[in-house]
């Protein structure tokens, strides 16, 4: 790629103008310093959004239990066999949150499964994002016949309910934690390709993506320096808003009995005390608290992806 | 089970002919309308579903008219009060039941409306009593309450979210305030000028995002034992009942593209600027 790039490496010599003025900067010096300037612009806006900065701050306190939490708790406590509690013992100030049906603390098993269902989260939005922004790309900027090719590919994945083909295909891949997580990626894909061409399709007209064509640029120089810069706004806002969606389709996917069986996540454990009765029995401690800690989650990411739509996305700046 | 059997079954159900020959029969009997028969209760899988629709039409159908109502109802009044109580506790509330999944939402009503005050009956439709007349239709609609209020619950604040911007939208054009300055009164500005612009994108929204409720419903039928196709679909998934998966996916991408269709005719029809186009 840098063999492509047509911007000179060293800056260009003015003629007519008086030498050592201007302290020589070299061009990637100078484009640092205006990311730096957009960024701190950018964080200046956002900070006043009191939503993003909840959001904001939730989502670094979960991302935080996710990494460390887990460290804390002895594999003991969570295994089948070795649990030390009696079964379905309510809260007490040794339980916080009780006990399942195996005499696992509930809230260990909150702790530790906090790490799949972010994994989950954020490995799924990978997958839709690399898809999406991909297939959007390819769309809007190659145009033609790929562009009907795609655009009709994409049209199809909008239509088809999701759940109903990410029942098929995990009733026939078979429930690892892998193939959910390209599962929800190709059920959710569609709607991002969608926002990336059309953003793709009005870059693509500026001046300055003429210029770079005019000075010989190939198609994966002007799509890699050019075109994605101009769409990573639109993508970033949305992928954030993707997490929350990926998180509530894995609750959605292990709620169906199509989780993954050997780990642990939030919606996994409301669907074993679901499946062992809990709601027949009371066991209120099992269900609430892992479903709050979805809803908790989710709205993190959710205020977080709005907030920063507010602000990225022209049409909503405008009011 | 004999070896002969065995073959038997797999030649009765086509399975021992090559894959792209299986699916050229599929597709032959998927276009003449033979779904073939499901494998754990050894009915046409036609039958099966005949059986479990109506339910779902008429949980899926309640709850999405409710949901609209109200939802329509909030989202007018949060935008038209911006930044009122109402609206930044309908906001909050909406962005709340958005990131509840809906499964778990019926599990916490059984929770507090079944397992704790024993309003409400815990699941099916009816308590096979034999009523007939007004005590059944009653006894049907207490049955329906706590799965149809799970559905509303999760996709209200969905509605709201989506008629509050798009109003706002709408309040800041300029005929709403060509209607202001010739003194029409707020109520009827409301009413007249601004709702109606504002309801079109929205109606179109709630139209698409039937797909999302018709999903839903698969997990609150499963938690509510609803006899619909979301109960039929979540057995058939527990159960391999691939016959039965591939008929109720058919019939879901069908249900989902002829709103989608409904959508965009509705739209041309009620919005001029889109038929000329």
């Amino acid at each position: 790629m840098q063999t492509l790039d047509p911007t000179p490496s060293e800056p260009p010599v003015l003629v007519g103008e008086p030498a050592n003025l201007v302290p020589p900067k070299s061009p990637r010096r100078i484009g640092w310093a205006r990311r730096r300037r957009a960024l701190s612009a950018f964080w200046k806006t956002y900070r006043r959004s009191r939503m993003g900065m909840v959001g904001l701050v939730m989502m670094i306190l979960f991302i935080l239990l996710a990494v460390v939490g887990p460290f804390f708790v002895p594999a003991k406590d969570v295994s089948v066999a070795f649990a030390t509690g009696k079964p379905f013992q309510p809260p007490t100030v040794h339980w916080l949150l009780g006990t399942d049906n195996f005499g696992r603390s509930v809230l260990s098993l909150i702790v530790v499964g906090s790490r799949i269902s972010l994994i989950v989260g954020f490995a799924a939005t990978v997958v839709t994002m690399v898809l999406g922004a991909g297939i959007g790309i390819a769309s809007g900027f190659y145009g033609g016949k790929t562009d009907t090719l795609l655009n009709a590919l994409t049209n199809w994945f909008l239509v088809i309910p999701w759940i109903a083909l990410a029942i098929v295909m995990a009733s026939i891949l078979g429930p690892t934690l892998l193939n959910i997580i390209l599962i929800i990626g190709i059920t959710s894909w569609a709607g991002t390709a969608r926002l990336v061409r059309a953003q793709a399709l009005t870059v693509k007209e500026r001046p300055y993506v003429e210029r770079a064509r005019a000075l010989g640029g190939g198609d994966l120089h002007t799509i890699a320096h050019h075109i994605l810069p101009n769409v990573m706004p639109v993508i970033f806002a949305n992928t954030v808003l993707t997490v929350a969606l990926s998180i509530l389709a894995e609750t959605t996917l292990s709620l169906l009995g199509l989780g993954d069986p050997n780990s642990i996540s939030w919606g996994g454990i409301i669907n074993e005390a679901f499946q062992a009765g809990a709601l027949s029995a009371g066991y209120w401690w099992w269900i609430i608290p892992p479903g709050v800690m979805i809803v908790l989650v989710v709205l993190a990411f959710t205020m977080c992806g709005y907030a920063l739509d507010e602000i990225i996305n022209p049409r909503l700046r405008a009011r | 089970m004999t070896p002969q059997r065995i073959a038997q079954i797999e030649h009765d159900q086509g399975l021992d002919r090559p894959l792209p020959q299986q699916f050229v029969v599929y597709a032959e009997n998927t276009l003449t309308g033979r779904f073939g028969i499901s494998f754990v209760t050894n009915e046409s899988v036609t039958t099966v579903i005949a059986r479990a629709i109506w339910p779902t039409v008429l949980l899926v159908g309640s709850a999405t008219l409710i949901s609209t109502f109200f939802g329509l109802w909030a989202g007018i009044k949060g935008a038209w009060g911006r930044g009122s109580l109402f609206d930044t506790t309908s906001l909050f509330g909406s962005l709340v039941l958005y990131s509840a999944p809906e499964g778990w939402l019926g599990m916490i009503l059984l929770i507090i409306f079944v397992g704790t005050f024993h309003w409400f009956p815990a699941g099916q439709m009816s308590s096979n009593t034999g009523q007939t007349g007004i005590a059944n239709v009653l006894d049907i609609l207490s049955h329906l309450f706590l799965p149809c209020m799970t559905l509303v619950l999760g996709y209200i604040g969905e509605y709201t979210i989506i008629m509050r911007s798009s109003l706002l939208e709408v309040m800041g054009e300029d005929f709403v305030m060509t209607a202001r300055a010739k003194g029409v009164p707020d109520r009827l500005v409301r009413r007249s000028h601004a709702v109606p612009n504002a309801l079109l994108p929205t109606l179109t929204l709630v139209f698409y995002s039937f797909g999302f409720i018709l999903g839903g419903s698969v997990i609150v039928e499963a938690v509510f034992s609803w006899p619909g196709l979301g109960l039929l679909t979540y057995r058939a998934i527990q159960d391999l009942d691939y016959n039965v998966i591939q008929a109720v996916f058919l019939l879901f991408s069908l249900a989902v593209i002829a709103f989608n269709l409904a959508a965009d005719i509705t739209y041309g029809y009620l919005d001029p600027r889109v038929r000329e186009a």
